[in-house]
């Protein structure tokens, strides 16, 4: 027998702690087969946030190290100035990268850090029970917004592929989905070409992936994937703002 | 004899039925079966209709799924 | 007898942390001590290490944690209010056992405070301002060449506990000259060597068995959490043995004995001598290492002491620990300045001479 689809040894055999239907396990899954088929998983280091993700550690076979809300793309720029040759990501959600951690990511991206930021948007909190993120849509519920994001009191969601694509030093910058086996290949497709622009050292690398929170959207898995087709992606498009030239398509 | 064989860890799996979903040969279903994690876990109700297309294995976010291809 | 030359306060501290073998820096510009983050843009490349201004001390001391965790020798510097800000960073760094070397050149506060000199940040440096049961040993030299001997030794006593160690300098000592001596530098340690001395770093685990290292903070499991606290706690009881220093002068037969660190320890020798003068033999305690604090000092006050004085520039924190020390034998009395200002000896001394009367 031939293996079509086999589960990477990135993934440790553990089952996750997320929540039925929550894509952590999806994004999970792709990057550690990226850095498996690169050969990589003995040269990476990853960075986990606060939030549910914080525990990636147990299931990702590779170093990692945890961190305090919103400061991974601060600690990553350290990792990188005493590990030059290694490959490094950090894994953030919404209230880690977009809200505390805003400052944090604008400047590493600026600085054209040679690591790679994997952003889950869920346009919710997770762990701390369903509150209101940067990324939460119009007129989304949350428990600090009950009555549905209004923007004339907190503004507008957050667009951080589009902010990022901003800085001259943030060379790959692309947003995919995680709800459809299409859109997951071509998700991993773009984990993959981030993570070779990181090889090459040409400059910041920036993926955003539009993700479910079945538990705090309160939907099943299949309706949060509906979700994400036909109320995310409208709000925050699919596709590449950034690439270098060099990097292959 | 069926082309390609389905394998379940379903001791990792949690019923979220995104499989089942994107199973476009519909022969994917949440069983009766509980499994290690508490949850009724997947089946596969018809294995010879399976056309290898790995969409299940691609949305399972708890790496239950294996596929394998018979060797012609 | 190695070369001396004439150096600024803050200039000094850089190279000692140069030599001591630190090879990367974070750092945000605070008066009184940006002379440091300048001196290392200058140099710490040019020597092997690599420099990086940050765009915050939040930004700062989260920077210091990746570069430690991933096995680097790291310093950094501050002045109060950056160190305040550091303080969530603090509490896990010592939570997630990673060993750093911390400076803060302090000035007055609260809050944004001045820029002159201060020593109200012994509560902060001595107790914490993170959250949860943590210590950091803390060393508060008294002279230029004296930090620089303390820069230079803690990075292996960071290594040793695998924690934060922290220099409590001012601003005073941040901005004169003295002549000091510089020892041997150090070399940086490798990326590609950092397995074989911190074998729990993150360096990829092809580097280390093929087995991944996990550095971390969180413990949803008390008995787990419980665990990582006390084991913290068996290195924090060893340091307080191991790491306790001080200079105590002229406490057989004074009648005051003086204590006081940094800065002030230096006006206070010039009081002592005032006073001897006068007629009135006082002594000094100098706690060198504030955390652990030398309780074990007070042991050595002579029969003839009728007072002990704690000299700050605070509104009074090390008095709390003197206090500790003295243990309820004779009456401790503080005598101070905040805002920046520094007494002279003579205020001192004429201070001392008031306490000693209103004794009577």
């Amino acid at each position: 027998m031939k293996p079509v689809f086999t589960i990477t040894e990135g993934m440790l055999p553990v089952s996750t702690s997320y929540c039925p239907g929550c894509t952590h396990g999806v994004a999970h899954r792709i990057i550690m087969e990226v850095l498996d088929e690169m050969g990589k998983l003995g040269d990476a280091i990853g960075v986990a946030p606060i939030g549910c993700s914080i525990v990636a550690h147990k299931f990702m076979n590779v170093d990692m190290l945890e961190t305090a809300h919103g400061r991974a793309p601060a600690v990553a720029s350290g990792i990188r100035r005493a590990q030059p040759d290694k490959v490094i990501f950090t894994y953030q959600g919404d209230g880690d990268l977009a809200s505390i951690g805003m400052g944090e990511i604008i400047h590493a991206a600026n600085r054209g850090e040679t690591f790679t930021t994997f952003f889950i948007n869920n346009a919710i909190y997770g762990m701390t029970g369903g509150q209101m993120a940067p990324t939460t849509l119009v007129g989304q519920k949350s428990t600090t917004c009950v009555e549905g994001r209004d923007p004339m009191k907190v503004g507008m969601p957050v667009k951080m592929c589009e902010l990022i694509a901003n800085l001259p030093r943030a060379v790959f910058v692309e947003r995919v989905a995680l709800n459809t086996p299409a859109h997951i290949r071509q998700a991993k497709k773009a984990v993959r070409r981030a993570l070779e622009v990181q090889e090459q050292r040409l400059g910041f690398s920036f993926v955003e992936f539009l993700s479910s929170c079945p538990t705090n959207w309160g939907l099943n898995g299949p309706e949060a994937a509906k979700f994400v087709e036909e109320q995310m992606i409208p709000y925050y498009p699919l596709g590449n703002l950034r690439t270098p030239e060099e990097v292959a398509k | 004899m069926a082309k390609f064989k389905l394998q379940f860890r379903t001791d990792f799996c949690k019923g979220c039925e995104l499989c089942v979903s994107a199973c476009p040969k519909h022969i994917l279903a949440i069983g009766d079966e509980i499994g290690a994690k508490g949850y009724r876990t997947v089946v596969c109700t018809d294995q010879e209709a399976c056309i290898g297309c790995t969409s299940c294995a691609l949305v399972c976010p708890d790496c239950v799924i294996e596929i394998f291809r018979e060797d012609d | 007898m190695p070369e001396k030359i004439l150096m600024k306060g803050n200039e000094a501290f850089a190279e000692a942390a140069i030599r001591a073998g630190c090879g990367f820096y974070f750092g945000y510009p605070i008066t009184p001590q940006s002379e440091i983050p300048e001196y290392l843009s200058r140099e710490l490349d040019k020597r092997g290490g690599k420099f990086l201004q940050a765009e915050s001390e939040l930004a700062a001391i989260n920077m210091a944690y990746g570069a430690a965790a991933a096995g680097g020798t790291v310093f950094i510097s501050s002045s109060s209010p950056g160190i305040a800000l550091m303080q969530e960073g603090m509490s896990f760094i010592c939570s997630a056992g990673v060993p750093l070397t911390i400076l803060n050149v302090s000035r007055c506060g609260p809050g944004v405070g001045g820029i002159q000199p201060g020593q109200a940040d012994y509560f902060q440096a001595t107790r914490g301002g993170g959250n949860g049961d943590y210590r950091i040993p803390v060393f508060a030299p008294d002279s230029i060449q004296e930090a620089v001997d303390l820069i230079y030794a803690a990075p292996p006593i960071a290594d040793k506990y695998r924690n934060p160690v922290m220099i409590l300098a001012d601003g005073m000592m941040g901005q004169m000259m003295e002549p000091v001596a510089m020892p041997e530098p150090r070399p940086i340690i490798k990326p590609e060597d950092i397995p074989a001395y911190k074998p729990w770093a993150v360096t990829g685990k092809a580097g280390h068995g093929n087995v991944k290292n996990v550095v971390q903070s969180l413990y949803l499991q008390p008995e787990l959490l419980e665990k990582n606290t006390e084991d913290m706690y068996v290195k924090y009881a060893d340091a307080e043995k191991a790491l306790v220093r001080y200079e105590a002068k002229g406490l057989e037969d004074a009648e005051i004995v003086f204590v006081a660190f940094g800065t002030v320890a230096r006006l206070c020798r010039e009081t002592i001598e005032l006073l001897g003068e006068a007629g009135v033999k006082a002594g000094m305690i100098r706690p060198i290492s504030l955390w652990p604090f030398p309780y074990a000092a007070f042991n050595e006050i002579g029969p003839k002491t009728k007072v002990v004085i704690s000299v700050e520039l605070s509104m009074g924190q090390m008095i709390d620990d003197v206090r500790m020390g003295v243990c309820g034998r004779l009456p401790v009395k503080l005598i101070h300045r905040v805002g920046g200002l520094v007494p002279t000896s003579i205020e001192v001394k004429n201070e001392a001479l008031a306490i000693l009367e209103g004794l009577k």
